[in-house]
């Protein structure tokens, strides 16, 4: 089988996708954890990986690609190197939430879901964390943060993005 | 060796509690111990710090890592005055209002120590489990009224008993803790606070139905409860708590932990288990009901996480106990989460019965802006948005359902007076539209018309014809759709329509909501 170059996965080595769809095939419905683990290794679900996961899991690659795509945390190419989940949600909007969405937003000069041109700064919207009785809320790069405005948000983000 | 608690619940996590940990660590001194534990619920004193003292624990909050040296100098260490002083937690107003069955342990044991579950009542309720027959465990959750906590409310015990009257090779429990509506974190604090309960509660399921597997269904939004939940899960395992015989009983059961991938509608119990069965989470036709035809085509109990949490109590204490707790067919206990704009936010587990008014006004405080509460909403992005005028609703399945409401899942979002109710009508349809799995017509494309239909009304075109539109929608999608998502998006969108009819206005000019 042809592989497509696209170029998107600098790092991509079907040896360790392999590596990491037989590690899961012994469990029941093995699918969703098969795609975690490439994501994690690979920093999205390369489309190489694609028609190895549906062989290994004896479906048709179309089906892979519509689990891939149905859900909001795969990513077909990788995210910036800080990625900000921020959240849309109720509660936060309660607290000054939109405000403090638009003003990370319009700092970095991108809309959600997008990247920063430098491949620093990626937002992605979440729909609740859990952090509902400390909103706004954020996790960047995985950190949780609370209680936030405008200024302590874009605080939180260069704190990761500086070296 | 004096201890001192610092909750490593993720709430109080983003609000510096590891900073504070660690300030403590370096300047506490010799002979101090720094528990880490779940959260109390009180998240707007977090981080809320404890230290054991003869008096019982006494807590001061919230603590930032610059208060630590004055807090030190002051005599943190044995319980000493100081302006941060909150005193022993159980006897703060918030605390001494509530009735913690469910919650009992949280923010109060290190939530990875078996010890100090054990020596908080915990497997009392399975010890009691493995000496009666299946059959009796039902008939126990059954009498004592657990309702799913998830919001559908449907009896436990009976889903408990379709599922162990099935005959089958192979049955499974699974957890629903894609706990996903805004304003919720009751399943996040289990997992992160005391996670052997929500084990406990999964084996006793499968022990009363005859089930040998179980899965939660955890979210990736969670990354920390999935940790802590991961590690439990290792030392149940290792304790004989699940595995291949459960405290020496002979009987086993297995118990795995999943994450999900960002896709709300997987709360949906039967979009979850497509999920599972790692499939996109499209909802299914019911019946067949997952009791009889659930996870792999077998019958799957599937329960909120909050009533799996709330079996082993109901066990170690009677079902009695338990369902003394309540009002009308609404028995037992609900933990209400308070968030957004409130003076007093976190979690409150009471009897079914309170007033709402009484949770906003008393519990909550009022807003945390002090301007007046608009709206609230009960029940996460499918709820209703209620308005102070009926705030007499009694905290209850049947009376949310009587005013057009829901309780969901027991959150509770305060609103101010700022809030625009047209803004929160259109995310409303927004989110649906950006969630919906898209297998029901409605749901898929309504949404987005809903969005474009409340658009026009805002901007002021045809706002007569248009809201008449937006009704005949709602009605659409309440009545044509599968699940919830769809089904339940009107109560958000036409409790601001019905309650909140000037803020349709646009202009601010006072257009009448059209009578049906």
């Amino acid at each position: 089988m042809a592989s497509k170059t696209t170029n998107l996965v600098a790092d991509w080595d079907p040896n360790r996708a392999a590596a990491i769809i037989n590690a899961h095939l012994g469990l029941e419905g093995p699918a969703l954890p098969i795609l975690h683990g490439l994501q994690a290794a690979f920093g999205c679900v390369p489309s190489e990986a694609i028609p190895m996961v549906a062989k290994a899991l004896n479906r048709s690659r179309a089906e892979i690609h519509g689990v891939v795509t149905f859900y909001h945390d795969f990513r077909e190419a990788p995210a910036g190197k800080t990625v900000v989940k921020l959240c849309r949600a109720e509660a936060c909007q309660a607290v000054g939430g939109r405000e403090a969405a638009s003003f990370l937003l319009a700092s970095l000069g991108i809309g959600w879901g997008e990247t920063t041109p430098d491949g620093a700064v990626t937002v992605e919207a979440v729909y609740c964390l859990g952090l509902c009785a400390a909103a706004p809320a954020a996790l960047v790069n995985g950190q949780p943060h609370g209680r936030l405005d405008g200024m302590s948000l874009i605080e939180a983000v260069a704190e990761e993005t500086q070296p | 060796m004096i201890r001192l608690f610092v909750p490593k619940d993720v709430s109080a996590l983003a609000v510096g509690a590891d900073r504070v940990a660690k300030v403590l660590t370096q300047q506490a001194g010799e002979g101090v111990q720094i528990v880490r534990t779940g959260s109390r619920g009180m998240t707007w004193l977090e981080p809320l710090i404890e230290v054991e003292t003869p008096e019982g624990r006494i807590a001061y909050g919230p603590v930032t890592p610059a208060d630590v040296p004055e807090l030190l100098a002051a005599g943190l260490l044995s319980g000493a005055d100081h302006p941060l002083r909150i005193g022993r937690p159980e006897d703060h107003p918030f605390m001494v209002r509530q009735t913690r069955l469910t919650f009992a342990r949280c923010g109060i044991v290190d939530p990875l120590s078996l010890d100090d579950y054990r020596a908080h009542g915990g497997l009392e309720g399975l010890t009691k489990a493995l000496a009666m027959s299946p059959e009796a465990v039902v008939a126990e959750v059954t009498a004592s009224g657990l309702r799913g906590r998830g919001g559908a409310g449907f009896p436990t015990g009976i889903k408990w008993k379709t599922v162990a009257d099935a005959a089958a090779d192979r049955k499974y429990i699974v957890c629903n803790a894609d706990e996903g509506d805004s304003g919720t974190f009751a399943d996040r604090m289990i997992l992160e606070g005391d996670p052997f309960c929500l084990i406990e509660g999964m084996v006793i399921a499968g022990l009363a139905v005859g089930a040998t597997k179980g899965f939660v269904y955890s979210r990736s939004e969670y990354p920390h409860a999935n940790v802590t939940f991961t590690e439990a899960l290792i030392l149940a395992r290792e304790a004989g708590l699940i595995g291949p015989d459960i405290l020496d009983s002979g009987r086993s059961f297995e118990l795995e932990l999943r994450v999900g991938a960002g896709a709300y509608v997987c709360g949906e119990e039967t979009a979850l288990l497509e999920s599972l069965e790692g499939k996109r989470g499209m909802v299914r036709a019911k019946p067949p009901l997952p009791a009889h035809v659930g996870l792999f085509g077998k019958p799957t109990v599937i329960n909120n996480l909050v009533s799996l949490a709330s079996v082993p109590v109901i066990l170690a204490k009677g079902a009695k106990a338990y369902a003394d707790y309540g009002l009308g067919r609404s028995r037992g206990t609900m933990p209400i989460q308070i968030a957004g704009n409130a003076k007093y936010t976190g979690l409150f587990e009471a009897a079914f019965g309170i007033t709402l008014g009484e949770i906003i006004e008393t519990v909550a405080g009022g807003t945390l802006s002090g301007r007046p509460v608009k709206a609230v909403q009960c029940g996460g992005p499918l709820g209703a948005y209620f308005p102070p005028s009926l705030f007499d609703t009694p905290y209850d399945y049947e009376a949310f359902t009587a005013r057009d409401g829901l309780i969901g899942h027991g959150g509770i979002v305060v609103f101010d007076d700022s809030v625009q109710m047209g803004a929160q009508a259109r995310f409303a349809m927004e989110f649906c539209a950006i969630e919906s799995c898209g297998k029901c017509t409605p749901c898929r494309i309504g949404s987005t018309r809903g969005v474009e239909v409340i658009d026009k009304i805002m901007a002021g075109t045809e706002r007569a014809a248009n809201m008449a539109v937006l009704e005949d929608l709602c009605q659409t999608l309440k009545y044509g759709s599968l699940c919830a998502l769809g089904g339940f998006t009107p109560y958000p969108v036409m409790s601001a329509v019905r309650h909140f009819p000037d803020d349709f206005n646009g202009s601010g000019t006072s257009a009448k909501v059209p009578a049906e």
